[in-house]
Order: structure tokens, then sequence, then C-alpha cells
């Protein structure tokens, strides 16, 4: 017979990516009370904000076990098709969102299909490439853009009276928006499509044998990452009121990749962990500033020669394996 | 007649940037020929080699052809270090993680290249003289020459070097069955890093080529690199012809449509080549 | 059931199969047999659509399958084994063999993502399908372990397990005992003929001649891509052919 304690673990066990992700999500609600700082809060919402691009990135790499190096291209449609749409042409924000991430869905489509044809990694190349062409655009096609300056004037969101204005107002804005966007991801790689994409990533004969249409699906993770990019780029736009060259170009993709690779590819809940460690990393180290490149390079290749499954994931994972083992040695 | 000039000059412009794409795609089909991934620190060779050279001219006080071979020697000796430190302790041979690794080396070599020569933009000089001759009424670059007879007898060597020698045959048959050369003995270790080493030469070679015209920044190998990748697919990844074909195609086309059609979306031309051709003939002009 | 019909592969220039023809009957196991590089994993590639055919046909009652990828393959009820493991190590025990029943779960993204209770409710059952699945083959307890923590011989039985676990027509089992201790082979030989009893229908690709002389129903030999003989196990165990293709490398050895 269960006791009721058994039962209250067995609740827990059986909930407990639901239980997780409403325990952060009360600890998010009240952050702002104990964390007040708008500059810390602007942080933190940055955080939320790149966390969405990492999320669907993770899916990319991680579960279709494929490469980009240009989800900041798709992060600059969302960012300057929302400016443009609202700024520039005065229609209303939530549907220009929409029609933005759509939009980048058929892009997605495009530059996804011919690459994803074939095997090796031609995506990685052909994002790069296409990262490349959207930020000459954004900073060549000024009378649109603003050009290298940069598209000021942006509106902020509304709902109803409330206009997203202040830090912590951003913040329940885009942790919305983001609690929302891992939640989604977290319920898709534990169904039977995530166990496909899971197995996908890891032997792509095996897959295939086993049912899963290996090319279709990668297409389909690749538009969902875009799609998540993109919001994230509105969410990005409205914010800040502002959107330059900058924010998007390559090396802005290679830090999405190194927070994937940080967290664990494939691991969901490392997303959070490797966007907040990249993100506030220059924030705690001044020296940082000079070295940058070099400790965002170190920190890649030392994790990938050491830890390939990420620190979180790699570590989780070790630890799991021993407990298991040592408790069959006693058993 | 002023047309015809034109044109003639933006030819030989393309055919001239196009031998450099040539030499960066075929560093990058060296290393993917025997491991099978994309090496992305190939752009960061090409800074290397400009960089090398500057310091052999300006700090050690060089001559023109010893700086030159001694900046070739160290891009290749960076490139044996990368494949030794850098690949080869991988505890995972998934490609994935590999190709994350070159990504990673190529960020560290370009932060280590910002922190050692600065951000500035740095003047080389040419190989040859700077006062332009004219053929036909276009005026070419000394610089221009040198870049195409030393790509010329660089292809020479590598087609001598591939038919000839062990090494190159080594090369070959991994390339073409990693199981069975290491059946026959060939040690796949020894051929990995010759192949990093060969890509090393090549970018750097390409890069001190082509930085007295370009001027030399640490991060000028980045949209080179790219293009030289590119190139590659254009002309079949993998191939040493196509290597050279997609590379003097791609030269060819940047320099026509910028003159043609857009300057201020040169840089755009290249990727959008890319992504037609991996559209509509995945495998490249000359791909298998 | 499943019919093979001069069924020919190339590689490079040298062919790997040559015309191989034979029925596999309902409900029956064929064992697939040869000396090493005569053509049974590639065969059974050829099969499930891993490796592309060069000629001929197959077809599952009745049906061309010869020219469809390997996921639609699967999809009509053609599961395999791997003779080098496939395991995925990343996954648990139970989701391994979860994805055994891929073909059986919600494929839309949408419905994924947004968790829906028909969702919820059959992950349930494909749960309890493949706990049910892992019990047959003696796993049940390590259900929850990492996949990369079981032994050779509870890798292979999970391979098994998720090759069963979607009720398939046709299961293709390359070597499954190759590389096992005789305790485990007799473990997995128990297996095989529980599955029999069930009414699976089988492809056995062994060395263990023990083993396919004891389960086999019809027994398939292949020599350098040729089929050399078929018929019943005795039958064939006694064709020159045979003897000849076994026996006279053995000579060749010695």
């Amino acid at each position: 017979m269960m006791t009721a304690r058994d039962n209250l673990f067995y609740f827990c066990y059986l909930h407990r990516t639901g239980l997780t992700v409403l325990g952060l999500s009360i600890l998010l609600l009240v952050w702002p009370l104990i964390e007040d700082n708008p500059y810390n809060l602007g942080l933190s919402n940055l955080i939320a904000i790149y966390a969405m691009v990492v999320l669907g990135l993770n899916l990319f790499i991680g579960y279709a076990g494929q490469i980009s190096l240009g989800h900041a291209a798709f992060f600059a449609m969302g960012a300057y098709g929302s400016a443009v749409g609202t700024a520039t042409l005065g229609w209303p924000a939530w549907p220009v969102m929409i029609l933005v991430a759509l939009a980048t869905a058929v892009i997605a489509l495009a530059v996804g299909l011919p690459a994803l044809k074939l095997s090796g990694h031609y995506l990685a190349m052909a994002t790069l490439g296409f990262n490349i062409v959207v930020y000459t655009v954004l900073v060549q096609w000024d009378t649109v853009t603003g050009g290298p300056s940069g598209f000021a004037g942006i509106p902020y969101l509304t709902v109803g009276p409330v206009a997203f204005d202040s830090e912590i107002r951003q913040h329940y804005l885009v942790w919305a928006f983001a609690m929302t966007a891992l939640l989604l991801c977290l319920n898709l790689v534990r169904s039977g499509v995530g166990r496909g994409l899971a197995a996908l990533a890891e032997d792509e004969t095996a897959a295939a044998a086993l049912g899963v249409d290996v090319r279709r699906a990668k297409i389909k993770v690749f538009i969902l990452s875009a799609v998540l990019a993109s919001v994230a780029g509105s969410l990005f736009a409205h914010c800040y009121a502002f959107a330059s060259p900058a924010s998007f170009n390559i090396f802005v993709s290679v830090d999405f990749v190194i927070m994937v690779v940080v967290g664990g590819m494939g691991s969901i809940w490392g997303t959070l962990f490797g966007t907040a460690l990249i993100t506030l990393l220059p924030e705690w180290i001044e020296a940082l500033d000079t070295y940058k490149d070099v400790v965002h390079g170190l920190i890649l290749v030392l994790i990938l020669l050491f830890l390939p499954q990420g620190l979180v994931t790699g570590i989780a994972a070790a630890v799991r394996k021993h407990i298991i083992l040592v408790r069959n040695d006693h058993a | 007649m002023a047309e015809f000039q034109d044109l003639l000059q933006f030819v030989f412009a393309g055919i001239t940037n196009g031998a450099i794409y040539a030499l960066i795609a075929l560093g990058f089909g060296v290393v993917h020929n025997t491991m099978g991934i994309v090496n992305f620190a190939q752009v960061d060779f090409v800074s290397l080699g400009g960089m090398f050279l500057f310091s052999g001219l300006f700090w050690a006080g060089l001559p023109m052809p010893a700086a030159l071979v001694g900046a070739v020697a160290a891009v290749t000796l960076v490139g044996i270090l990368v494949e030794r430190l850098g690949i080869r302790p991988a505890r995972s041979q998934n490609h994935l993680v590999l190709i994350f690794l070159t990504i990673g080396i190529s960020i560290m070599i370009r932060g280590g290249m910002k922190l050692v020569w600065g951000k500035n933009r740095m003047a080389v000089p040419h190989l040859a003289g700077e006062e332009p001759f004219r053929i036909a009424g276009a005026a070419i670059l000394p610089q221009a020459v040198a870049i195409l007879v030393i790509t010329a007898l660089t292809i020479a060597l590598l087609v001598l070097f591939f038919r000839g020698t062990r090494l190159g045959l080594a090369m070959r048959a991994v390339a073409s069955n990693q199981t069975a050369a290491s059946v026959v003995g060939i040690r796949i270790g020894r051929i990995k890093a010759a192949s990093f080493a060969m890509a090393g030469a090549l970018g750097g070679l390409a890069g001190l080529l082509v930085t007295p015209i370009t001027t030399l920044s640490y991060d000028v190998g980045v949209l080179l690199g790219l293009k030289g990748f590119a190139a590659a697919i254009l002309g079949g990844f993998g191939s040493f012809p196509g290597a050279v074909l997609g590379g003097i195609s791609l030269g060819l086309l940047e320099s026509l449509s910028a003159a043609y059609l857009s300057s201020a979306y040169k840089d755009v031309a290249a990727f959008v080549v890319l992504l037609l051709v991996l559209f509509i003939r995945p495998k490249g002009l000359l791909g298998k | 059931m499943l019919e093979l019909h001069k069924v020919s592969k190339w590689f490079g220039g040298l062919p790997a199969l040559q015309e191989v023809s034979f029925r596999m009957e309902t409900g029956r196991i064929t064992a697939l047999i040869g000396p090493n590089g005569a053509g049974k994993s590639t065969l059974i590639n050829c099969i499930s659509g891993v490796d592309a055919l060069g000629g001929g046909r197959i077809t599952l009652e009745g049906r061309a399958i010869e020219r469809m990828p390997a996921h639609a393959i699967a999809a009509l009820g053609v599961s395999r084994t791997f003779q080098n493991l496939k395991v995925f190590s990343r996954l648990s025990v139970l989701d391994n063999v979860l994805t055994g029943l891929t073909v059986a779960s919600h494929r839309s993204f949408a419905v994924s993502m947004l968790r829906l209770p028909a969702l919820r409710h059959q992950e349930r059952q494909l749960r309890l399908k493949a706990l049910e699945a892992l019990d047959q083959f003696d796993l049940a307890a390590k259900a929850n372990w990492p996949a990369s923590a079981l032994s050779y011989g509870d890798k292979k039985r999970m391979e098994m397990a998720r090759a069963f676990v979607g009720e398939p027509k046709v299961v293709l089992l390359d070597e499954p005992v190759a590389g096992l201790n005789s305790e485990e082979t007799l473990k997995i030989a128990r297996h095989i003929r529980q599955k029999r009893i069930a009414g699976h229908t089988m492809l056995l690709v062994e060395h263990d001649m023990e083993l396919v002389m004891e389960v086999a129903d019809h027994v398939v030999v292949l020599d350098s891509g040729r089929c050399i003989a078929q018929g019943s196990p005795s039958g064939v165990c006694h064709n020159p052919l045979v003897l000849e293709a076994y026996l006279g490398r053995m000579e060749a050895i010695a």
C-alpha cells in the first residue's frame, strides 16, 4: 500500500515538469518585488527575449541535429518587421507580430528546404550566408530600415489601457512569452514527436527505420525555431523602442549557438541556464570586454571537448547514471 | 571602347578575387575530405596569413620573400595546432560537436588576433610594386598578376602532391574510404593533421596575397572565408577542380554584378549564389 | 506476406546482391544465412528502405515497397533491429521503446506542443504498451534507466522490444545474438520462440547455426550476393552447395 507521503512523492514525480514550470512562474511573478533596479530588470528581460530564440535554436540543434548560424536573421526579421509595420505603416502591433512571424516561417521554409535536402551541414553555411544577406539589407536599405544608425521610435506594446513602457511592466510581458515558449517546447519534447526528434538527432538511419520522416521533421523544427526567433525579435523591438543592425549580425547568431552548447544541446531547461550565463557573463567580469571573444571561444571549446552534452545536462546525466549503477550494485 | 576597357578591368578583378576564393575553397575541401566536417577556423587562417606577413615585414624586419615564406609556415603551424589541441582531444566524434569546436576555435583565434594586433585596419605592402600597368587600356596591378601566378603555381603543386607523393595518395585514400585506409595501415591521425596543415597553408597564402589589396584587420577573413565556402559549394564541395572553377566563377559573378547591378549589395551576391546553388543543383558544378 | 523478386544491388561496380528471390510466409520465421560478406545485412537494408535497391521488386502483402523511403516502409508495418546496436543513449529505456511506437503516435507539432487531452490519453496508452513490451523482454525493472547504462545484452533485448512493440507485420532481426554469451543467447532464443507463437512474421539474419536450426521454418542461403539454396532447415543443411560455401572457406582459412 502506498502511504500519503508516497502518494505525494508520486504525484510530484508524475507532474515534475508542470510543477517546475509553476514554481519558476511564481518566482518570476514576485521577482520585481525583490529586484526593482531597472538596469537589472532590463538584463533579465533581455535573457527572456534571448531565451525564446535559443529555445527554438536548441530544438533545431539538439533535436534535429542541424546547425544554424543565422538565427539572428530571423530575430532581425521579427524586430524590423514589427518596427516597419507599426512605426512606418501605423498598423496595430499584435497583428503585425503574427503577420511577421508567418512571413518569417515562409522565408525559413524557402531557406531550409534546399539546404536540408542534403546530408551534411550545408545549412550551417546557408544560414550564415542568409544572415549576412539580411544584415547587409538592414545596413544598406536605409530609407526603410534607418541604415547603420538604426530604427528609432518603435511604439511600446499595449494591452487595453496598459502600455508596456517600463522595465517592470516589460518583465511580465517578456517572461509570460518566454515561459509559454518554454512550456510549449517541453511539451513537444516529451511527446511522440519529441521522441522521434531525439532519435533523429542521434541516428538518422535508425529514426527513419522507426517511421520518422527525417527531412520533414527537420524542416518543421527549423520553421518552428524561426517563428520563435521572429516573435522574440518583435518583443525586442517593442521593448527597446529601437533596433539597429548591430544587434543582428552573424556574431549574435554565434552567441546564440554558444548559449545552446553551454546549456546543453537538447536540454530545454539547460537553455535558460545557458542563455542567462552568456548574457550575464560580461556583467560579472569587467575584463571580459577586452577578452570577450577569447573567453566565449574558450568556454565553447572546453565544454565541447570535455562535456559535449553541455554543463547542465552533462553533469546531471553523469550523476544520474552514477546513482543508478551504485544502487544496482547494492541491490 | 571605354566600355570594353571597363569590362576587361572588371573581368580581371573578378578572376583575381576568384583565385583567392579558390585557394580558400581548397582549404575547406581538404579538411572536409579527410574529416567530413566544415572547418570554420578556415576563415581565420586567411586573416592570420596577412597578420604574419605584416609582422614579419615590420616587426621582424624581414625582406619580402622571407616574410612570405615565414607567414605561410606560421599559419601552417597554427593549422596543425588547431587539429592537435582543439579537435583531436574531443571525446565525441559527433560531427555536430566537431563543427562547433571549429567555430569555438575560430572565435578564439579571432579574439587572440584582436589582442595581439589590435582592432585597427593596417596596410600591407604589395609584393611587387604598386604602379599599375595597362593591357588594352585596362589598369592592372602587379599584385593581381602575382596573385594569379602564385595561385596557379600552388594548384600545380597540389596536383603533383596528390598524384605523386605518398602523403598525398594516403590523403586521397582516406577521403575515399577512411575504414579501408586505416585497414591498409594509413595512420588517420597523421592524415588529419596534414589536412589541417594544408588548410592553414592555403588559407594563409590567400590571406597574405589578398590583404595588400583589401587592407588588413583581425576579421578580414570572415567575409572572404565565407565567400570561399560559397565558391566551394558552387564548384561542388570537396571537389578540387570544383573549388577552382567555383572560385573563379564566383569572383567574376561578384565583380560583374557589382559593376552592372549594385555595388552596395556586392557582398550579398555570393550568398544569393550559394542559396541558389543549393536550390537548383546542390552538388555544385562538378560535384559527384 | 513479404516477397522479394530478383532483388539486386551494386556498390560501385561490385554486385552485392544478384537477383535474390524468396517469400516470407505469415507467422513464420525465415532465416537468412551465409558467410560474411554474403549480402545479408545489405538485403535487410534494402527491405527496410535504408539502402536504395539496384533492381527487382519487393512487395508487402502485394504492395510494391521497393521505391518507398524508410519511414514509409516502417509506417506499413516493417520494423527491424540493427546489427550494430542503434540505441538512443540520450533517452531512457522506456523512451527508447516508445520510439518504436512512432508510427502509432500523434504527428502534429501543434497538438504535441499544446499537450491536448487526446494526446495525454494516447501517451498513457502507449506508455502501457511499451512497459508491457519491456516486461516481455525482462527489462521492466530498468524502464527508467538511461539507455546508455544498460549492458550489451540488455541493449540487444531493448532493441528487440522496440522492434516488436508496435505490433509490426514483419520484423527484420539483424544478428540478434551476435556478441552474446550462451546464456544470453538462450534468452534471446526464448524471446524469438515466444514471438513466433504469438504469430509474428520474422526474418532472422544470423551466424549462429544452432539458433537458426532451432527456430527457423524456412532457410535462405546467400553466398556472394546470390541465393544458392532455400528450403527447410534440415534440407538446406545437407545441400552440397551450402556445404561448399561454408566449408570451402573453412579450407581456405586453414
